[in-house]
């Protein structure tokens, strides 16, 4: 997969947050067809960067560039018109509205004429065509999706991603809190789209060894910074411990002996 | 629990209006039964549609904005602001219409202005209207000089603002048609919803929060403003002192009774016609059957606790049966 072109790069990312640096000098690629998966404790920035690369919230400094051109992203719906979308770790599903409702959020299809009203029954019809493409199995789009559980929801937000005509894909905690059975739906639905390859994603991950199963490539964040890169075929759960265990000890040694200064 | 129970259940919860509507219905077939003049005749008639107007134009504004997660508690006074405007700017040499329109924006620069100090100055909703509930009060008691007096134009404007029996009740349905449309069928209502149900969300899909939010504002506002003008050609007086706190939580009211969730995320604005529509019959049938206001009162209390006891338990009943 890597033979594929570039999609989108970050260079020497900079985000700061008064005397707080979030980010401190991160950069990345992520090439067509591929899922890179993004690994490093609380608090290392991945949610920042993600934030960064979705046009929430804009870089201190750094460059990206989307498609081979840089850009400065200015919104939400900036990076969007890119074809870059994001899925969120608190989910940005409204409970109460309906599947197919959550799955056009923001994008709506409309009646035409001057009254712009929403076309209920396009949006069904899409969104139960898109979620059977995908091999997702959810008893009715008409039902609230706070009456799914949270595998299914999480589904729901990555489809909705998908079918936004995206070609890059950032995904927060895809697996976060769910139990074998939920995570299974996911990873099937990333594999699909990996599989159809007109997808590039980017995911944030807790869990070594569902990351290496899943992504292609993965990189270590701690501290801001990259601190570790590799094809995933070409490292191991043991390896990717060792790393962080060694910067646990590092970590606690230097608040040992500033301890017993 | 037994499945046709469940699917009973599970439809009273779907279609939240039904549910109240029944209410709406018994009651009216009690108080029919107990005083054959309730309904059939036209007194009594345009008695009650003059009590549900005001509460479901103004529970329309409410809604919209309990729906995202914001109340205004400031629209009782706005209510009491616009006709004055209205006034002292026909008094100024201004067409009547122009000058019902001036009360109209003045209306909704009050909420214009609590939606940009609860949004862009991040104070609760509740708190910035009940600041705006008393500093509006003193404005219209203060321009007014507390004094009532009669409201401009010729006798055609007056009988189509309210004055003739049925013509507040035909605004009410005119302004509860357009809104529920807005909120079911437009990108405006379905975003209204999405940022009650989830702010952070609805913000990262790119939905423009804070305008919707005071849009909503504005227009509570200005619907406020408009059934003080109504009421004011209806009763021929503009009093400083009309409108109020009551006719305010009256609105709030009927929309909790329709089912409209204080907590942001759903709501009907059919759902507050009914409630106005419940509460107007309770009003009216006690008031014939000789129950008196302070009864009245406890009545009414009762009704919404019941209202929500009944919305919030027939859902979770739903839920646990729905989930699959």
């Amino acid at each position: 997969m890597s033979d594929h072109r570039e999609t989108l790069r970050a260079d020497n990312i900079v985000k700061r947050f008064g005397a707080v640096t979030a980010l401190d000098g991160v950069s990345l690629t992520l090439r067509q067809g591929e899922i890179l998966g993004i690994l490093g404790d609380n608090g290392a920035g991945k949610s920042t960067l993600m934030k960064i690369l979705t046009g929430y919230q804009p870089p201190s400094s750094g460059r990206l560039v989307i498609d081979g051109s840089e850009v400065a992203l200015g919104s939400v719906d900036h990076a969007r018109s890119l074809g870059i979308e994001c899925v969120y770790q608190d989910l940005a599903l409204a409970n109460s509205l309906s599947v197919y409702h959550n799955m056009f959020l923001n994008r709506e299809i409309l009646y035409g004429g001057p009254l712009r009203l929403l076309n209920h029954r396009a949006m069904r019809r899409r969104a139960a065509e898109s979620l059977a493409g995908m091999g997702v199995h959810i008893p009715s789009v008409d039902l609230p999706v706070e009456r799914l559980s949270g595998g299914q929801r999480q589904a729901i937000a990555v489809a909705r991603a998908v079918t936004s005509d995206a070609r890059i894909l950032l995904l927060d905690e895809p697996l976060a809190a769910m139990g074998a059975r939920e995570a299974g739906l996911i990873i099937d639905l990333l594999l699909r789209l990996k599989q159809e390859g007109r997808h590039s994603i980017a995911m944030i991950m807790h869990n070594y060894a569902q990351t290496l199963d899943i992504a292609d490539r993965i990189v270590l964040m701690q501290h801001g910074k990259i601190t570790y890169e590799k094809d995933a075929a070409a490292t191991s759960v043991a390896e990717l411990m060792e790393i962080v265990r060694r910067e646990y000890r590092a970590t606690r040694e230097r608040t040992t002996s500033l301890r017993g200064a | 629990m037994t499945r046709p129970h469940r699917r009973v259940l599970e439809a009273f919860a779907r279609w939240q209006e039904a549910s109240i509507l029944v209410v709406a219905l018994l009651l009216i077939a009690w108080f029919e039964n107990a005083n054959h003049d309730f309904l059939l005749t036209n007194a009594s008639l345009e008695n009650l549609s003059q009590f549900v107007a005001p509460a479901a134009i103004i529970s329309c504004g409410e809604i919209m904005l309990m729906i995202g997660g914001e109340i205004d508690l400031s629209a009782g006074m706005v209510f009491a602001l616009a006709p004055f405007v209205m006034y002292f700017a026909a008094q100024a040499g201004i067409p009547v219409i122009l000058a019902l329109l001036l009360g109209l924006v003045a209306a909704g620069g009050v909420g214009l202005a609590n939606g940009v100090i609860t949004l862009v100055l991040g104070i609760p909703s509740f708190v910035t209207t009940l600041g705006t509930l008393f500093l509006v009060n003193g404005l219209t008691l203060t321009i007014s000089h507390g004094t009532p007096v009669t409201p401009p134009g010729g006798p055609m404007l007056a009988q189509f603002m309210g004055a003739w029996g049925y013509s507040e009740i035909l605004w009410a349905f005119g302004v509860v048609a357009v809104l529920h449309v807005v909120l079911r069928h437009t990108r405006w209502g379905l975003h209204t919803t999405a940022s009650g149900a989830n702010e952070t969300g609805a913000r990262e899909a790119g939905i423009r929060v804070m305008r919707i939010k005071i849009g909503n504002f504005v227009l509570s506002g200005v619907l406020s403003g408009l059934t003080g003008c109504l009421e004011a050609f209806r009763i021929g007086s503009i009093d400083p002192q009309a409108g109020g706190n009551q006719i305010m939580f009256l609105a709030v009211a009927a929309g909790v009774i329709g089912g409209t969730s204080l907590a942001g995320g759903s709501g009907t604005i059919i759902g507050g016609l009914i409630g106005a529509l419940v509460l107007g019959v309770l009003n009216d049938g006690f008031t014939l059957i000789g129950i008196n206001a302070f009864l009245f009162n406890i009545i009414l209390g009762a009704a919404i606790l019941a209202a929500m006891l009944f919305n919030t338990y027939i859902r979770r009943l739903a839920r646990q049966g729905g989930r699959r």
